[in-house]
């Protein structure tokens, strides 16, 4: 009767076993290919830099401006624009400026990463249903494996910093965009892909000339989403490194300074509720073709 | 004038898993619904055979479910069949290579849609000029080239506006223009006016009769609208299950139905509008009476014997000889419907 009461399992020695054989595999495989792999990021990581330098370094009624303008082309909404100045004025008043850049920084970059990597994956899974059946597993896996899980292996291989950190929060944010991008051109109406056809249109006239213009309101929620997401990570990212708003909200938790970590959670959130809205703002003028005005 | 630009051969369509295992069911002679339920095939097309004449609209009728739209999307080939050849011009549209294929399209036949097909996100001029952009002509041409399209069909003052700013018949429009924008002498339209309400389904039907007098294309033109087909097509095929059952011109099917589901068809149509004089006269050199010209309706001709207080009249070619007679009493018998004037009731 024991076989009913104890689950049958792998011997103690054997678990053990598994496990060495699993770590120093990957411990030897990140000594052989981890700087040829560091290698390969070095010109991400320099752009990073760059960039980030270029937000913090840049005197901050430029980046106003700049923030400013964005907004007012993604919304064309006076209002999105005042809310977005007042609000990053608060965050620089409350002497988070220089964090919001390096937050703004890695956020950019990892969301211009997910649109590069994504939308051609989208396109490839809307292409193949095979594809799409292999994808979709491995985004779902993406989507749900505790951050931490993946942080050890990212770490292993490229150490502490902003590659690292950047790759956890890409792996977390991508899915998004790939889902939607693949959704939104399987969602493109039959009959006008059928009359694209019909006039001889070949695949990239077809790809480019309506599947991804019809598809692009989806595109863009998902790139709304990626967004998000990327934010929503900032925390974690700073616990391998990356510098940003998350740093101070890290230093808040381990030592109970609650005004420190509402500051800077609070500035997080501001920062995501200005993208979101300004980014929807941009969908919904992308699909005002929709709306049926104006005949009579 | 009566050659063949579309020939349709020993045209199959099976749709299924495995339709070429399907298909000696099919040479075997069995049922569609046999066919469906012991071996789980749909029999979309059976034997078709089809000779479309240049420069003339042909329609092929049918009701839903009967194959028509399968059938017209094997001329252009959005439909792969499963055995048989589409001959245009001598070629044959199903061996074709994809580049052969697209110029094909792009060139020689284009479509217009049940549900338009237009593309939501570009204007009404960038819509007409979807053919032209596809086959990589400059914006610029295109544009000149179909705003005289977009003149055309009524559509002046509307080139900016988008496909869901226009009411149903001016998406329509918009549809037929597009297809007329690249020259093609084929125009395959797929129920194009079904969509529409009746009056400006009529409106449409004009538009296109007047387009056919000056371009005259050759036109293939699907509808389950037996007064549509009748009013419009130069020839019509009528297809059940999947198989044509009667081709001809509009007259000869009124006047001699195939068999009793295309005499129940036309049982309800008005005859006396849609017959013609030449279908039911009498050949003669010499006739007194009214004189009247073999497409008159006999609806007016029945209306010019009386007003001429005759009972029988001349009918006329068209440099004004005169090749048959046409009495009120025959007229009249032709106008009745044929199961009346037969030994009974032929349909129950």
């Amino acid at each position: 009767m024991e076989f009913f009461s104890e689950f049958p399992e792998l011997g103690r020695g054997d678990l053990r076993d598994f496990k060495k054989a699993v770590d120093f595999g990957f411990r030897s495989f990140s000594r052989a290919y981890g700087e040829g792999i560091e290698n390969f990021f070095d010109p991400l990581l320099q752009f990073m830099i760059w960039f980030e330098r270029l937000l913090i370094n840049s005197p901050w009624p430029i980046i106003l401006a700049a923030i400013a303008g964005l907004a007012w082309l993604g919304s064309r909404s006076w209002k999105l624009v005042l809310g977005s100045v007042i609000c990053f004025i608060i965050i620089g008043y409350f002497g988070m400026w220089e964090n919001t850049m390096a937050t703004l920084a890695i956020i950019s970059v990892a969301t211009l990463v997910c649109i590069g990597v994504g939308i051609p994956l989208g396109i490839w899974m809307a292409k193949s249903n095979r594809v799409q059946s292999i994808i979709t597993p491995v985004l779902d896996v993406m989507q749900t494996i505790p951050s931490f899980v993946y942080l050890i292996p990212v770490v292993m291989l490229l150490g502490i910093g902003k590659v690292p950190g950047l790759i956890a929060v890409c792996i977390y944010a991508a899915p998004p965009i790939v889902r939607l991008t693949n959704l939104g051109i399987r969602l493109v109406d039959e009959e006008v892909l059928e009359a694209a056809d019909a006039f001889g249109a070949n695949y990239k006239q077809r790809l480019w000339g309506v599947q991804i213009p019809l598809a692009l309101p989806n595109i863009f929620a998902g790139v709304n989403q990626t967004i998000m997401m990327a934010l929503a990570m900032v925390v974690i990212a700073s616990m391998i490194g990356v510098r940003g708003l998350g740093v101070p909200v890290l230093q808040a938790v381990s030592n109970q300074y609650l005004a420190l970590g509402l500051m800077n959670g609070l500035a997080i959130v501001a920062i995501a509720i200005i993208f979101d809205r300004v980014s929807q703002k941009y969908g919904q003028r992308l699909q005002a073709y929709r709306k049926g005005s104006g005949h009579d | 004038m009566t050659d063949i630009k579309i020939e349709i051969r020993d045209l199959y369509k099976v749709f299924g898993n495995n339709p070429e295992a399907a298909m000696k069911h099919v040479h075997a002679g069995i049922s569609k619904q046999d066919l469906l339920d012991h071996h789980g095939h749909v029999l979309g097309l059976r034997d078709i055979n089809v000779k479309i004449k240049s420069k003339r609209i042909q329609v092929i009728m049918g009701l839903s479910g009967s194959g028509k739209s399968t059938l017209i999307r094997h001329i252009n080939r959005l439909i792969e069949p499963t055995e048989g050849e589409v001959i245009v011009d001598g070629d044959n549209v199903l061996a074709m290579s994809t580049e052969e294929l697209r110029d094909f399209r792009r060139h020689k036949a284009s479509m217009v849609f049940q549900r338009f097909g237009l593309l939501p996100h570009r204007t009404v001029s960038q819509n007409v000029a979807y053919g032209l952009s596809i086959q990589g002509i400059s914006e610029g041409e295109a544009f000149e080239r179909s705003q005289r399209w977009i003149d055309r069909v009524g559509l002046a003052g509307f080139e900016q506006h988008f496909p869901a700013q226009l009411s149903g018949g001016m998406q329509q429009r918009v549809g037929l223009a597009r297809a007329l924008a690249t020259d093609a002498e084929i125009l395959l339209m797929d129920e194009a006016f079904s969509a529409l309400d009746p009056l400006i389904r009529t409106d449409m039907q004009n538009i296109l009769l007047d387009l056919q007098e000056e371009l005259h294309k050759t036109i293939v033109f699907i509808t389950h609208d037996l007064d549509e087909a009748l009013r419009i097509g130069d020839e019509i095929s009528i297809l059940r299950d999947g198989e044509v059952i009667q081709q001809g011109d509009p007259q000869s099917i009124i006047m001699k139905p195939a068999d009793d589901y295309i005499s129940d068809f036309i049982k309800d149509i008005n005859r006396g509008r849609v017959l013609e004089v030449r279908s039911i006269m009498e050949k003669a050199n010499r006739a007194t009476g009214p004189k009247m010209g073999i497409k008159t309706p006999l609806e007016d001709a029945l209306q010019q014997l009386v007003n001429a207080g005759k009972d029988s009249g001349a009918v006329v070619a068209d440099d004004g000889k005169t090749i048959g007679k046409i009495s009120m009493g025959n007229a009249i018998a032709a106008m009745a419907r044929p199961d009346r004037v037969n030994e009974g009731p032929r349909y129950k």
